[in-house]
């Protein structure tokens, strides 16, 4: 399945592997931020009800 | 035929939004994972370059979204200058970490391609030095919108300085090329041009550019409605404060 | 707005910190150098351009979040923003102050200083014009700079990340003017592009920095 890269294998790999770190590191920390402001939102607004 | 405009509205952008961004994201990941595992598995190596020709896959989209996310947030923050739509203050916001990330990319895949091929990791070579000079932007940029507290003032003084900054980029990308003419010769990026790609190469990578674009719009709308809730939620807290 | 320039310049130079701080920045850095590089004349004299390009730029870069930190604190940056000259004016003499007070005396001496980095004879007097011509453009990019951080608080360190990529282009073109004056090549495209990014940038960079002044005052 894994095609033969020859002497270039670990330039192909790692630029793929910084990359696709770099990329997941960028999509989770997205997903986390947006998830925790949604709750602290979510709960803001459930005090307000509260409150009136 | 409704205007535009009515998507500067928050909460008709959120609506609208909430729709799309599900369609988005599987896009997204249907395009990333096609173009990237045939470019990846599927593609012969270049005679000349060997196997280090399937980095493109990553280089070049990673690459044109660090402009392109620039130019957005230009746009973005000319809207705001004008029409003062916070939406598009903060669609601006929610863009730098992205495009910083594909300048990274950019830059980190190019040193590792340029290692074998050119026999350094870095060369001062125009094309590399404006895009670590736009990574400075970035950071710049990202820095002045995290010193400021009040937030419609960070989205007037960031939108001014994306504007003069996109000017001086521009400048630079002149200063570079004048400054490397006489050290040496361009280096042979030809693979950039569209011409010199051969069709193997050239269909994964439309799909791996496809994929990138979808990769930024899905994340700039995830990330501007963060900035949304996250606004009201600064609003909300103030209302409490006072209470 | 020629008395606002003759204000700033007094106070300058009677505070006396910038004025003298930046000549003794210029001479420090100057001085390192070969103390990093080695003492050959050879590499030094190549060198040369570029470290007084970027000693200058460095010097320059200190004073600049004085330019409004004083007057927004006091709150006479308020009564020149309502004063009756436009606002773009009294940033622009702000620069010319600046530049004046702070940055003409190291153009002045950066010939002694290329003298300590061992210059080619031929480029001393493309450093002086090089640098005559450049520095009101780094002057009044700091000053935009300034401008746009005068609120905050700690707003030093982001004030050089942020002007300091503004600056590239001023310190390529300075430097490629020096380095060819010296070589003996023709100088005439590089400092055309020098004049011509300062004219520039004196023509629209009032607008950005008053406008940023305005916001920060709101």
């Amino acid at each position: 399945m894994m095609p033969d890269l020859g002497k270039y294998a670990g330039a192909v790999l790692s630029s793929y592997g910084l990359s696709l770190i770099a990329l997941a590191l960028l999509v989770g920390l997205s997903l986390l931020k947006s998830a925790s402001v949604r709750k602290q939102l979510d709960a803001a607004e459930k005090r307000r009800e509260k409150h009136g | 035929m409704a205007s535009i405009w009515q998507y500067a509205n928050p909460q008709k952008f959120m609506q609208s939004t909430t729709a799309v961004l599900p369609y988005l994201a599987v896009l997204t990941v249907a395009a990333l994972a096609t173009g990237l595992i045939w470019g990846f598995f599927f593609t012969p190596d270049d005679y000349k370059q060997g196997s280090t020709v399937k980095i493109i896959y990553l280089h070049v989209p990673a690459a044109l979204m660090a402009i392109n996310a620039w130019f957005m947030m230009l746009v973005a923050s000319l809207i705001w200058f004008v029409r003062r739509h916070h939406v598009s203050a903060l669609a601006a916001k929610a863009a730098a970490p992205i495009g910083m990330t594909m300048t990274l990319i950019a830059l980190i895949t190019g040193a590792l391609w340029g290692q074998p091929m050119w026999g350094t990791y870095w060369a001062w070579d125009p094309r590399l030095t404006t895009f670590l000079i736009l990574f400075l932007f970035y950071l710049g940029y990202i820095a002045l919108w995290a010193a400021i507290e009040s937030p419609d003032i960070a989205a007037d003084l960031t939108s001014v300085l994306c504007m003069v900054g996109s000017v001086f980029a521009l400048l630079s990308r002149y200063a570079v090329n004048f400054w490397n003419q006489g050290l040496h010769q361009g280096a042979s990026l030809s693979l950039d041009k569209e011409e010199n790609v051969a069709d193997v190469f050239y269909l994964p990578l439309l799909v791996c550019i496809a994929g990138f674009v979808l990769l930024f719009i899905t994340l700039v709308l995830l990330r501007t409605r963060t900035e949304i809730r996250a606004r009201r939620l600064q609003a909300l807290i103030a209302r409490e404060r006072m209470a | 707005m020629i008395a606002l320039f003759t204000r700033d310049l007094a106070l300058a130079i009677r505070a006396g910190g910038g004025f003298g701080l930046g000549l003794a920045f210029f001479l420090i850095v100057t001085v390192l150098v070969p103390f990093g590089v080695g003492p050959e004349s050879g590499i030094l004299s190549t060198i040369a351009p570029g470290i007084l390009w970027i000693g200058a730029l460095l010097s320059c870069l200190l004073s600049l979040d004085r330019i409004f930190a004083l007057d927004f604190e006091d709150g006479s940056l308020d009564l020149l923003a309502t004063a009756p000259i436009p606002l773009e004016g009294v940033v622009l003499m702000k620069a010319a102050a600046h530049w004046v007070a702070t940055v003409l005396p190291l153009v002045l001496v950066s010939p002694v200083l290329g003298l300590l980095l061992n210059l080619e004879p031929a480029g001393y007097s493309w450093l002086v014009i090089s640098l005559a011509l450049g520095t009101p453009a780094l002057s009044m990019i700091g000053t935009f700079g300034a401008a746009l951080t005068v609120g905050l608080k700690r707003g030093g360190l982001l004030l050089s990340l942020l002007v300091l990529p503004l600056y590239v282009p001023t310190l390529i073109f300075g430097a490629e003017t020096v380095k060819r004056g010296a070589d003996g090549l023709a100088t005439g495209t590089p400092t055309l592009m020098l004049a011509g990014i300062t004219l520039g940038t004196l023509a629209l960079l009032p607008f950005a920095a008053a406008a940023a002044i305005r916001v920060n005052l709101r």
